[in-house]
């Protein structure tokens, strides 16, 4: 008697599931690029689709009105439009990671005391040494991140507390309230870097040169490397510990890497726009809705949403209070808020 | 079998009429102790100043009697900040007390639902902004209860948004994250928006600041500290049992959900007072229970030598600012630069074990 091997079909779902997501992503692709073009052509002073091409690829001639809409396109809206999107993806990808790694629903890269480390430092430097261009303290802002970060990461992980997403929030949330207060004792001793922090505290997209979003850019993306190659690991954490290991997942290794990428993406764009809070959680939650459970698709949804939801506060704050601005950390918290409230409301998110 | 006699254990267990409870003799020790030093700390924070007033001269004045002048240094301008800090640590000590005994872990802080964030958004909004509504809305009413106000109603927005056929935890703690998230928003918004000297003066508030603090503001946060407080006496023999467990409580005649529920809304409001008196100091609320607790050797967090303790530490720290750093700072930075090593320490010896 012979032995009959059947293929067994793919489970009925699972080709039209995956059909739906990869549209799914294509449709966020084409979203963000819209919105790139929008935000390109919005602001103080509107420019039509013609101006803006012509603002990016034109050469330099005589005429005074359009040197003036290269000059717009090219230093202001370029720049900020590039790092909206680098730092909502930095944020969105951090945010999903974090509620993957943590196995905690509300946990958020402002969770690590990564946003209170950069302020420390940014108002430290500019007290002591009396910094006034960007370029000069975001890189010691991406430190006290990383810093922050790291400690707040070990202190969850000594002995019994390793991997207890209580413990994480705890530490995360004391070295935060400590660094809040360190904080304002140098802000109010010193008035030059109390103007700093007060613009630094908004989260905006603006003022930042291309000198800094490259190499800004660069740090994201060894972030994003990092993430990739971790994603299926992070699948298996999530079934428990045992479970992963029985896997054959190497538990701390995936875990330092998971940390490291998290510290790289949060502080470098927490480095380059200020603190944005509540980006993350909110986007991690709308991904996970929108693709399920599965980290290797929850993860790209989220950069992009971070990326789309980021531009699309930045537009809204450059239109709402007309010629002033409103940033768009502040934005985001004011329209993501209710919108994430009501999904809440809704039902639409269980318990991770 | 006979000889063998159980010895009584070490807490002996005392009734007086209707009303049973353990007898520790060192825990009344400590706490008398405590209100001592508390008294001590309170006097010496009020003899400091532009006019130092010594020790014994504070005192007398206190109790009656004492020179003109003294009095009116103290009474009207030292007093309303002294009493301040007084009032809001032991607010803040008891309400972390009750929130440590019910969450049943020694990391947890009364601040939820977002109270800290409304009550910061008001506060900071009638700072910053000059006009005549924030003038009229100060002057009236003063700045801590508008304060208290918007904590509280950011509070009761939170739990109406969270309120679908019953409260669900994880859909309250999603909203009141939202909600504070908002709230901070706004601060951060107007932060920008203000002069540069109101920002100095908002972001001292913020990070918890016992300065120019007038009579009727104490006077406000001691009503509603006492009545609160009051509350949770009369609740709190109750609470007793709960230690034991839900299972045991209930047999023992004790309706631990109203109960629990009770002395958690008086925690929150107790807090809520705190800050809005004296702004979200830091740590106040994480550390004093804990301190209390191994001072007096008690297995849970005893809730009068906890008051005690936050009293202690807040006009402690508050004294630390004004005479031991280069320049004034405000109290809540003290606190945190010692509570942020006690939470790591707790942290470390919490998972060591």
């Amino acid at each position: 008697m012979g032995t009959t091997v059947m293929e067994r079909p793919l489970a009925r779902g699972t080709t039209k599931a995956r059909r739906r997501r990869v549209v799914g992503l294509g449709t966020l692709v084409a979203v963000l690029v819209i919105a790139a073009a929008v935000s390109l052509a919005v602001g103080a002073r509107a420019l039509s689709p013609a101006e803006v091409w012509h603002g990016l690829f034109a050469a330099p001639d005589s005429d005074q009105r359009l040197t003036e809409i290269r000059l717009i396109v090219r230093t202001v809206r370029m720049p900020r439009t590039v790092l909206a999107i680098v730092a909502g993806i930095a944020l969105g990808v951090g945010g999903a990671l974090i509620q993957g790694y943590t196995r905690n629903p509300i946990a958020d890269t402002g969770l690590l005391g990564v946003n209170s480390g950069a302020s420390f430092t940014v108002v430290s430097v500019i007290a002591v040494f009396g910094f006034a261009d960007p370029f000069q303290y975001v890189w010691f802002a991406f430190l006290g991140a990383a810093v922050a970060g790291v400690v707040v990461f070990g202190l969850a992980s000594i002995g019994r507390g390793a991997g207890n997403p209580l413990t994480l929030a705890l530490a995360g949330q004391g070295i935060t309230v400590f660094l809040a207060a360190m904080t304002t004792a140098v802000a109010l001793s010193d008035q030059a870097s109390l103007n700093t922090l007060r613009f630094w505290n908004a989260g905006s997209v603006a003022g930042v040169g291309f000198d800094v979003i490259w190499p800004v850019a660069l740090f994201i993306a060894i972030g994003l490397v990092l993430a990739l190659t971790t994603l299926p690991a992070l699948n298996l954490l999530n079934l428990g510990d045992d479970v992963a290991r029985g896997l054959g997942v190497n538990i701390a290794l995936s875990r330092t890497i998971g940390i490291a990428a998290i510290t790289l993406l949060a502080g470098a764009a927490t480095a380059a726009c200020g603190p944005i809070a509540f980006l993350g959680l909110m986007v991690a939650h709308v991904a996970r809705y929108l693709t399920g459970p599965d980290y290797r698709w929850l993860v790209p949804y989220a950069g992009l949403l971070g990326a789309v939801v980021l531009l699309l506060c930045d537009i809204v704050g450059r239109l709402v209070v007309r010629p002033g601005e409103l940033d768009a950390g502040v934005v985001v918290a004011l329209l993501g808020a209710p919108f994430f409230a009501a999904l809440v409301w809704l039902g639409k998110f269980r318990s991770a | 079998m006979s000889g063998t006699d159980v010895k009584p254990s070490v807490a002996p267990g005392v009734r007086l009429g209707q009303v049973s409870f353990v007898w520790r003799p060192w825990l009344v020790c400590v706490t008398l102790l405590l209100a001592a030093a508390t008294f001590l700390v309170f006097c010496l924070s009020i003899g400091v100043g532009d006019f130092p007033i010594g020790l014994s001269r504070v005192i007398a004045t206190i109790l009656g009697g004492g020179e003109r002048v003294d009095e009116f240094v103290i009474m009207d301008l030292r007093m309303p900040r002294a009493l301040a800090g007084l009032i809001v640590g032991i607010a803040l000590g008891v309400s972390g007390a009750l929130t440590q005994s019910i969450a049943r872990n020694p990391l947890a802080s009364p601040d939820i639902l977002g109270i800290t964030g409304g009550a910061g958004a008001v506060s900071v909004f009638l700072v910053t902004v000059s006009g005549g509504t924030a003038a009229a809305v100060v002057s009236a009413v003063g700045l801590s209860t508008a304060a208290l106000a918007g904590g509280l109603g950011t509070g009761l927005l939170v739990y109406f948004l969270a309120w679908r056929r019953g409260v669900d935890g994880f859909r309250l703690i999603l909203i009141g994250i939202s909600v504070s998230a908002m709230m901070e928003a706004i601060t951060t918004w107007l932060l920008v928006t203000a002069d540069i000297k109101d920002v100095a003066r908002a972001q001292a508030w913020l990070v918890g600041s016992l300065d120019n603090r007038s009579w009727s503001e104490v006077r406000v946060a001691l009503w509603c500290t006492l009545v609160l407080l009051a509350v949770v006496f009369c609740v709190a023999f109750q609470f007793k049992p709960m230690h034991l467990g839900d299972e045991v409580a209930a047999g023992l005649g004790v309706r631990y959900a109203m109960v629990r529920a009770v002395l958690l809304l008086c925690a929150v409001l107790l807090a809520a007072v705190g800050v809005s008196a004296a702004g979200p100091v830091p740590f106040v609320a994480l550390v004093a229970p804990q301190v209390a607790m191994r001072l007096a050797r008690c297995p849970t967090p005893p809730m009068v030598a906890s008051g005690m303790v936050g009293a202690l530490l807040l006009i402690g720290a508050d004294l630390v600012a004004r005479t031991a750093l280069p320049i004034t700072l405000p109290v809540g930075v003290v606190t945190a630069a010692i509570g942020g090593p006690f939470l790591v320490y707790l942290l470390v010896r919490a998972n060591l074990r």
